[in-house]
């Protein structure tokens, strides 16, 4: 047996998963186009064989498949044996090209075609290309790129995860993730928290794992464990099923170990969520975003249309809270009838409320529409304005609102500018949310877009929790509410720092909230606080995290042995 | 040779689903098909790729041709499938 190994990364959720690895191909060089030396005639031989053993495997995965996953392998399958196609590769080999050259190039010729064409096309050159891949790989005796097939459960081992390979993923088979690049709010950790699937990104050294090799996946410490004995197999075991059942834990309302309620509320994108938000026991709405009502409108949907959706969402919180954030748009969401010119640095140029305040019939009727909506139901509807950077600002929303009916405004905080001056905004504004993607944005001056700056990008960097700190402050002193409800209250072990830094309440994809309620339990207020001090003590974001890891092994048992909450 | 000239029904015009039907279908007749936007050159229908970059969108015209065995009868199926709408 190989020799133990134990990789560090950042995990995801409390989770722990057990399994093989099975590592995710990197894609297939370009073939260098050299000249063959192989006739025409075996080259076409080696092609067609290829082309046929590849449709034969997607025609058989779209057998298992069913639905509609079928009808896109079969035209996959009907692609690779396409005669267009293969006239073209038959050219290509006549002039001595390689197999590979060959299929690359005409491949590719079709793919530029697609997207030529644009729309629905362009989204078909990525089958295209699927089908390419698995032709040069199987060409070259290698295994094909993608998401990994498998009959058995795996822990998936990659890079980093594409959007299109994310939306191929099985989560009946995929037991865990581990990737070695991506941080904490890359497109394969908000993935990973949005299915509630077990992950340890930016893990350095997960290239070298190989396939078939056992790990244990350890999100709640970051720790990927290569070839571990027996007992700690086993170990490990127990922990999961614990930690699963703590997490299937009958549903309670969001409270710390003392007792003190920390309401753990859900983040919606549209009504769509709702039924999910309620079965994993959201007391609420702390985050829903407006945009998917004017995303694909090529104009501002009417008072009347808006006032239907909204209604729908507060119908299904009667009693509860409900936050709704008023349109966040801008050169980084250009929006058909809202824009504003191109921008260079869209972040930083006429978005969230600028954007609004510049188009102020669209704000009006939002917020009309809102307040209409509200009078018909039985929720608690605070409504808040996205991208407030100054008093003159949220004096100037909470005008507004107030002025058309409503009654709880409140503003977001994501400028470092508002988390600074919040002793004196929150003295106009009656709560505060904490956006902690932007917030971090610009607090790191690291773009959130931009893989390269991900590092940085990572909302345990002390420099982000010392606003936080001074927003749960100011809240404190004023009596006034401050939620967080960016992708950092999804992390467990963060939401307890910062509810230690003075979130009054936490809001999430629904997916997280059954990680973050088990791992409040374990934290009293004070502990929570002394652990909010380790963490704005660190030096970055990797040592804060460290920090309070170890902070909590140290601690008396009490409440450290959150596996055994459930038995 | 039997030739037509149709009108697309389909909804989402001859992409996705109804380019996969109609090019099985042109493949498993056995004849020679050919379909052509006015004034365009003729592509073979069997070619999955060939129907789709014809970019043909709901409402637009073609022509389809089909030289051999039961040509009309072959003809006669293909259009059918354009005039279906397989959306509805």
């Amino acid at each position: 047996m190989s020799e133990t190994r134990t990789l560090h990364g950042i995990g995801i959720g409390r989770q722990l998963a057990v399994g093989p690895v099975l590592r995710m191909p990197d894609p297939l060089p370009a073939p260098s186009d050299t000249v063959s030396e192989l006739t025409a005639a075996e080259e076409t031989e080696r092609v067609n064989v290829s082309l046929a053993a590849v449709a034969a495997d997607l025609m058989a995965r779209g057998e298992r498949a069913g639905g509609t996953a079928r009808d896109v392998l079969e035209a996959q399958a009907m692609m690779a044996q396409d005669p267009t196609l293969k006239a073209s590769i038959a050219d290509l080999l006549a002039k001595g090209k390689t197999a590979e050259m060959a299929v690359w190039t005409a491949f590719g010729g079709f793919r530029d075609m697609l997207i030529g064409l644009g729309g629905y096309m362009a989204e078909r050159a990525t089958d295209l290309d699927d089908v390419s891949g698995r032709v040069l790989a199987h060409l070259q005796g290698v295994p094909a790129p993608g998401v990994p097939d498998s009959e058995t459960p795996f822990v998936l081992v990659a890079r980093d995860l594409a959007p299109a390979d994310t939306a191929l993923l099985n989560l009946d088979k995929v037991m865990a993730l581990v990737t070695s690049d991506g941080g904490p709010t890359a497109h394969t950790a908000i993935l990973a928290r949005d299915k509630a699937i077990v992950a340890v990104v930016g893990v350095a050294g997960a290239q070298e794992l190989a396939d078939g090799t056992t790990v244990i996946v350890d999100a709640s410490t970051g720790i990927v464990t290569a070839n571990p004995d027996r007992a700690s197999v086993a170990r490990a075991e127990d922990a999961r099923d614990a930690r699963r059942s703590a997490a299937a834990a009958p549903i309670t309302d969001g409270a710390l170990a003392d007792g003190t309620a920390v309401p753990l509320l859900a983040n919606l994108g549209s009504a769509g969520g709702i039924q999910a938000a309620l079965a994993a026991g959201a007391e609420g709405v702390g985050l829903f975003r407006t945009e998917f009502l004017f995303l694909d409108a090529t104009s501002a949907p009417t008072v009347v249309e808006q006032r239907e959706k909204y209604r729908e969402l507060l119908a299904a919180f009667p009693g509860r809270k409900v936050v709704v954030r008023l349109l966040d748009a801008g050169a980084d969401k250009p929006l058909a009838f809202l824009n504003s010119a191109r921008e260079e640095n869209p972040a930083l140029g006429v978005r969230g409320l600028r954007a609004l305040r510049a188009n102020e019939d669209i704000l009006r009727e939002q917020l009309t529409a809102l307040a209409e909506a509200d009078g018909d139901t039985e929720s608690d509807l605070w409504v808040m304005a996205p991208m407030v950077a100054t008093v003159e600002e949220t004096r100037y929303f909470t005008a507004l609102a107030h002025e058309l009916g409503l009654r709880t405004v409140g503003v977001m905080v994501e400028v470092p500018s508002a988390a600074i001056g919040a002793a004196n905004i929150l003295q106009h504004a009656a709560f505060a949310s904490i956006g902690t993607n932007d917030l971090t944005q610009y607090t790191m001056a690291a773009d959130r877009m931009l893989g390269s700056v991900s590092n940085l990008q990572d909302p345990w960097h002390p420099s982000v929790l010392h606003l936080v700190k001074m927003v749960g402050d100011a809240g404190a002193d004023l009596g006034k509410p401050v939620g967080i409800c960016g992708e950092a209250a999804a992390d467990p072990l963060l939401a307890v720092v910062l509810v230690g830094l003075g979130a009054t309440t936490l809001s999430m994809s629904p997916a997280a909230l059954a990680d973050v309620r088990a791992e409040l339990r374990g934290h009293t207020r004070e502990e929570a606080r002394a652990l909010a001090l380790v963490a704005l003590a660190a030096d970055d974001a990797a040592d804060a995290r460290t920090a309070v890891r170890a902070a909590i092994n140290n601690r008396t048992p009490h409440t450290t042995q959150k596996e055994e909450h459930s038995s | 040779m039997a030739e037509k000239t149709v009108t697309i029904l389909s909804q989402q015009g001859l992409h996705a689903r109804p380019a996969s039907l109609f090019a099985q279908t042109a493949a498993a007749s056995g004849a020679e098909v050919t379909i052509a936007k006015p004034g365009g050159a003729p592509v073979n229908a069997a070619s999955i790729l060939g129907v789709i970059s014809l970019g043909l969108g709901h409402g637009d015209e073609v022509t389809v041709s089909v030289t051999g065995a039961n040509e009309d009868v072959v003809l006669a199926d293909l259009v059918t499938l354009l005039e279906t709408d397989h959306d509805a």
